[in-house]
């Protein structure tokens, strides 16, 4: 076997894989984070709107879009095999079952991440497809003729039921990010106690923040706009 | 004290186990294994097969007395192995349900008693240090410093138990590699083995069907020597810049 495929292939590798992945992942919420937050203004979606428009046409961006789904399919891919991998080499479980000493979350990463996988699944269905290839309506905003998207994203956050979905997932992502940040750096060698503790500070804080900020959006526009 | 006692029984590696409960009259200065004398010694008198478990220096040091106690591999007490444990931490009338570890990695060979030579075999591997035999060397001809000879000597404290492998829910074998590995490279005479030992410690631990590491710190928690995850990040990090860095493939 080459060395690079013998060590992508080595249990320590596919960590590296989970890990880098799970970093890029982390980076990217944060910044679809700052663009998103832009629903929120008071000007009848024109920021947002001229956002998305330069998301979807931008060369720039549109290359990173494609690091961004390979990223997320190896991590989920990866993911899955991992968890598979793990489940067989336990076998049988105990009568007794211990929580004491491990997290809610350390332990679910995989139930976590096929949930997320749903919601992904769900969020690309409603916005990202039906920018790519549904009908958006156009609008006029400075003279350029750009998708409405705002209203898309309005009419979808009116439905109570997609506001609760939304705000479970974040949840959810958050349980993910609870284990998976200080995780990461963990996977990748890092882990001395002269800066763990203040990974660990920022990992916990991070995983609050992010999530709550996303929930925040299709609160704030179902109660207010 | 009065204790049942809910026990694993499994005739051979093949056989389909199941549990099987005994009472038991114990005193709170017996140590855990003692109570398990008593119990056998009844079983024996009543013409019963005993329970099969693993025991030998009774002190802390073997690493055989390998017992999940109540969902704990070495029972509730920290930094502490099955002998150590005694019965002052029941109370009368407690239900105590004992397993062995569980592992595809490690098969039961009967009861309470699983295979782990796959740890022998990750020791053949790499885990040692090659050295001519001859003159006896002088212990300080090699300068160390302090603080790096005590990280190597706490890594150096694990006893092969396997404890952690049966806490981790994926039967990972990452704690007790990361600590024979970091054990010798922290120190010089080590150092010039590191590339070769850390690949093949690796190739032999993926090969023994242990599961992949998740971070979970379920090892740390029980392991009776307290080793630390920052020697599974060393592990981590010793491999793959070994990957990276060497030209040749171990
Ligand atoms: C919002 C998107 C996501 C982010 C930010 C994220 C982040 C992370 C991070 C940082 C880790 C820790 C990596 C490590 O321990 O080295 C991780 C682990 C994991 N993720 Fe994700 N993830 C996301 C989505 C997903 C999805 C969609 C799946 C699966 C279908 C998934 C499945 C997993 C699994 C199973 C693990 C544990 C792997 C292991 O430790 O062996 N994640 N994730
Ligand atoms: S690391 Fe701890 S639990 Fe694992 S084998 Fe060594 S002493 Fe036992
Ligand atoms: S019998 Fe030797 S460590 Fe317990």
């Amino acid at each position: 076997m080459n060395w690079l495929t013998h060590f992508f292939t080595s249990s320590i590798g596919k960590k590296i894989i989970m890990s880098l992945t799970g970093l890029f992942l982390i980076i990217f919420l944060l910044v679809h984070l700052i663009g998103n937050l832009q629903l929120l203004y008071n000007d009848g979606g024109k920021a947002f709107n001229l956002y998305a428009k330069f998301m979807t046409t931008n060369p720039l961006i549109k290359l990173s879009s494609y690091l961004l789904y390979a990223g997320i399919l190896l991590h989920a891919i990866q993911g899955m095999v991992l968890w598979s991998q793990n489940r067989k080499a336990k076998g049988r479980k105990y009568e007794v079952y211990n929580s004491t000493t491990t997290s809610f979350a350390s332990r679910h990463m995989g139930w976590l991440g096929v949930i997320i996988t749903a919601f992904l699944i769900l969020h690309l269905v409603q916005f990202w497809a039906k920018m790519k290839f549904g009908t958006v309506d156009m609008i006029t905003i400075d003279g350029m003729e750009v998708k409405d998207l705002y209203s898309v994203v309005l009419f979808t956050f009116k439905n109570p039921i997609y506001v609760v979905v939304y705000l479970i997932s974040m949840l959810v992502i958050g349980n993910h990010l609870n284990h998976g940040f200080s995780s990461t750096f963990q996977s990748l060698g890092l882990n001395h106690k002269k800066y763990t503790p203040l990974i660990k500070k920022i990992g916990v804080a991070y995983s609050f923040i992010i999530p709550a900020a996303y929930a925040a959006i299709p609160l704030i526009m179902y109660f207010t706009k | 004290m009065k204790l049942t006692l809910k026990i694993w029984r499994q005739k051979n590696a093949n056989a389909q186990g199941t549990f099987e409960s005994h009472q038991v009259e114990a005193d709170e200065h017996m140590s855990f294994l003692e109570m398990l004398d008593v119990l056998n010694e009844d079983l024996v008198s009543q013409k019963k097969e005993p329970v099969s478990f693993e025991h030998d220096c009774r002190e802390g040091i073997c690493g055989t007395c390998n017992l999940v106690i109540d969902g704990r591999p070495h029972g509730p007490n920290q930094g502490t192995t099955t002998c150590q444990l005694h019965m002052r931490h029941f109370k009368n009338g407690d239900t105590i349900t004992i397993e062995p570890w569980r592992a595809n990695a490690f098969p039961i060979i009967k009861d309470l008693v699983v295979d782990r030579t796959a740890f022998d075999r990750i020791i053949q591997s790499g885990g040692y240090v090659a050295v001519n035999t001859g003159q006896a060397q002088d212990g300080n001809a090699i300068p160390i410093e302090k603080d790096q000879s005590g990280e190597a000597f706490d890594a150096a404290t694990c006893i092969g138990c396997g404890a952690c492998v049966a806490a981790c829910p994926n039967a990972s074998a990452m704690l007790f590699v990361s600590a024979k590995v970091s054990h010798l490279d922290l120190l010089p005479q080590g150092k010039v083995e590191s590339a070769k030992r850390v690949q093949q410690m690796v190739n032999q631990m993926d090969a023994e069907g242990f599961g992949n590491c998740t971070n979970t710190g379920a090892c740390e928690a029980d392991c009776p020597k307290e080793i630390q995850l920052t020697n599974i990040a060393r592990l981590n990090r010793l491999y793959t810049s070994s990957m990276f860095s060497t030209s040749k493939k171990y």
